[in-house]
């Protein structure tokens, strides 16, 4: 008989400002002091865009939206790690994904205000339409790397989803297709730790999602997903990989979903105060700005600077987007690119009122 | 009896059965704990214990594929799917395999399977959440489709669709979980599937409709100042064939509305079976009302899209007229 190991592995876990701000010197990224100030002033985009979401939503001036705040710093440092031509596939929760790549502000209140027109992106945003329905974006965006790869692209795409979404066969089977056929394709687990009520240990009994990767033949890492360097320095570790052909990585981001699910959803229903105490003194926000202002790049008074202008940027959003109003009949649009007589007939006589 | 919402009637029908039968169980994303998001499961964890309230990892196909293995190991799972759209990663297994199990074994195996789901819009809800997909299931041989409209109907439908011997997919229209209360008797009963029921007698016309649709259908026939006999067929596979025959050999005229797109809708399934066998009591063409041939809009434009009151009554008038 022989018995021996025929498969060993282990998964890091990165960090690189710890909780109070403090940057670990060895792995403190290289960054520059303008792009310190860019990330930061997404983060801030992000979570005002976020707070004043709820809050329209509450007033009845928007229907029902999946709060982002607590995971500024795994977007925001994810999207920073990527080139604007890579090709990102968010989730009903990656507000701050779109919003880094350069997304309009009024498009994002646009759809969540029940228009399909806000998912019309301009050209060189390069996100694909937000993926409702948990997993299924993964092989389209193992697809889409595929073509990068097929066409000799230096180009890679970015699929982003939750710890919930690695139940789906559709996680496994894209991981497989894209390290089988070795696409540049980053996978970036938010790990919030809730799938709507459902805890992290219900839905996976491994310790990790990151180790997920080693059964794919990929490589993983966990990173602290509230520490904005950490993650933009895994997805930059990752892309470098996709685009020198080792095939696809899964960065697993610990992160915390500080919010309800959605505006329909009572969190209280499910998890304890305790808990979430307890993930608000590891805020991604105050974090980063302890680490900017030992850097001598953040004030209080910057840090004021900074949120007037993205409430101006939102408040000039909200307006654009309430203003908005669309021909009902546009629904009969894009279906196809040309509309087969059928529907054409169901869109005259719409339009005639009968 | 006691005035119960839809969403209470469908949480006392799964209730009672659990208490009747210990083979019964429900599963699903969300429902234990929590009670599911609309709360159709509310109760049953504490009431019954997570090994017959059972939170899953979140992943359609595998809820549906478990099931019918429990169904076929012995049990009797309620699997509830969140929202009818996210039924799809599951649709393999349940019509593959649920629906055919029967005959693969040669009547060995069996999947005694509910598979609820919320259907339909009215809720302005996000994409996928408001699909009526009842005629791609009711196109599957082996599996019943049912859809019920009130609350006294969800109960005794779904106590009996827990009972079937075969593998049902129970589809509830979600505007109307909590819109209005009906009296709901406190004991358990079933109603056998493939009883339709009519909502308003009538002798100009008959109109035929199910699920979110019966409201609209019964204020359109209720503003038409014609005689209007709605039909309720509440369950689709089967469907009442005879009820539907009969009310068109009196009124001679029929008119179908359902939510769903029109092109390939059930409404062609009526359409096609009346002209065959009640042609020459047909006064006039049959008319069919559903949705455009168009995704569900975003929460904007869904009052544009769902058959409105109006236009199931132009469909009557029309009919009238022919
Ligand atoms: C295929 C599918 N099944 C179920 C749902 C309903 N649903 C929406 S979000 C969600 C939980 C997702 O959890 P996770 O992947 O951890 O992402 P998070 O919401 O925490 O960001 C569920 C069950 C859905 N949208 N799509
Ligand atoms: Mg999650």
């Amino acid at each position: 008989m022989v018995k021996k190991t025929a498969f060993e592995g282990s998964v890091e876990y990165w960090q690189v400002l710890d909780e109070s701000g403090k940057a670990d010197k060895k792995l403190e990224t290289k960054l520059d002091d303008a792009e310190l100030k860019r990330m930061y002033g997404h983060m801030v985009l992000c979570r005002l865009f976020d707070r004043k979401a709820v809050s329209l939503q509450r007033q009845g001036r928007m229907y029902t939206y999946a709060p982002l705040e607590g995971q500024e710093a795994s977007q925001v440092g994810a999207m920073h790690a990527l080139a604007q031509e890579d090709v990102v596939f968010p989730t009903y929760r990656d507000h701050g994904s779109y919003l880094v790549r350069g997304a309009p502000l009024e498009n994002l209140f646009e759809y969540w205000m029940g228009y399909e027109e806000g998912l019309k992106m301009p050209a060189g945003v390069n996100v694909f339409p937000l993926s409702i329905t948990v997993g299924n974006h993964l092989p389209m965006a193992a697809g889409m790397a595929w073509s990068m790869k097929l066409r000799k692209r230096p180009l890679m795409s970015m699929v982003c989803f939750g710890d919930g979404a690695t139940s789906e066969g559709d996680f496994h089977e894209a991981f497989n297709f894209s390290s089988v056929h070795k696409t540049p394709l980053v996978l970036l687990c938010q790990n919030n730790h809730w799938a709507i009520s459902v805890p992290l240990k219900k839905q996976m009994a491994s310790e990790t999602v990151a180790q997920k990767a080693l059964s794919y033949g990929a490589w993983g890492v966990q990173v602290d997903g509230n520490d904005v360097l950490a993650v933009y320095s895994a997805v930059k570790e990752a892309r470098r990989r996709a685009l020198a052909g080792d095939g696809p990585s899964l960065v697993e981001c610990l992160t915390y979903r500080m919010s309800m699910h959605t505006t329909a959803d009572d969190p209280k229903k499910y998890r304890s105060d305790a808990e979430v105490d307890e993930w608000k003194k590891r805020d991604p926000l105050a974090r980063f700005e302890a680490y900017l202002a030992s850097r001598k790049l953040w004030t209080p008074q910057y840090k004021a600077d900074v949120e007037a202008d993205a409430t101006a940027r939102i408040e000039a959003a909200v307006k654009t987007a309430e203003a908005f109003s669309a021909q009902p009949e546009a629904m009969f649009d894009f279906v196809f690119e040309k509309r087969p007589p059928s529907l054409q007939a169901q869109r005259d006589a719409f339009v005639k009122g009968e | 009896m006691s005035e119960k919402t839809l969403i209470a009637a469908i949480n006392e029908a799964m209730c009672q059965e659990m208490e009747r039968d210990p083979t019964v169980l429900v599963m699903g994303e969300d429902v234990g704990l929590d009670g599911g998001v609309f709360r159709a499961t509310d109760g049953l964890q504490g009431k019954f214990g997570t090994n017959r309230s059972i939170d899953t990892p979140l992943a359609e196909s595998a809820i549906v594929g478990t099931a019918i293995g429990m169904a076929a190991g012995g049990l009797r799972p309620v699997a509830e799917i969140q929202f009818a759209g996210f039924i799809l990663p599951g649709f393999n297994q349940l019509i593959n395999h649920a629906a055919r199990l029967r005959m693969r074994s040669q009547g060995q195996f069996t999947c005694p399977l509910v598979v609820r789901a919320p259907c339909s819009g009215g809720i302005r809800a996000l994409e996928h959440h408001s699909e009526s997909p009842e005629a791609l299931y009711a196109h599957v041989p082996g599996l019943k489709v049912v859809v019920p409209s009130t609350p006294f109907d969800a109960k005794g439908l779904l106590v009996q669709s827990i009972r079937e011997p075969d593998p049902v997919i129970f589809l509830e229209p979600s505007k109307y979980y909590r819109a209005f209360k009906q009296d709901v008797p406190d004991e358990l009963y079933a109603i056998p599937l493939g009883q339709g029921e009519v909502r308003i007698e009538g002798t100009d016309l008959t109109l035929v409709t199910w699920g979110s649709m019966v409201r609209p259908a019964m204020q359109a026939a209720a503003d038409s100042g014609k005689s209007v006999e709605v039909i309720d067929l509440r369950s689709i596979s089967p469907w009442d064939k005879e009820m539907v025959l009969n009310s068109v050999r009196k009124t001679g005229r029929l008119v179908i509305a359902h939510e769903a797109p029109l092109s390939g809708g059930f409404g062609a399934e009526i359409a096609a079976t009346v002209a065959q066998e009640a042609m020459y009591d047909l006064k006039g063409p049959i008319l069919r009302v559903g949705a455009y041939d168009v995704p569900f809009p975003l929460a904007r434009r869904e009052d544009f899209y769902i058959p409105s009151p109006q236009r199931i009554g132009k469909a009557i008038q029309t009919a009238c007229e022919g």
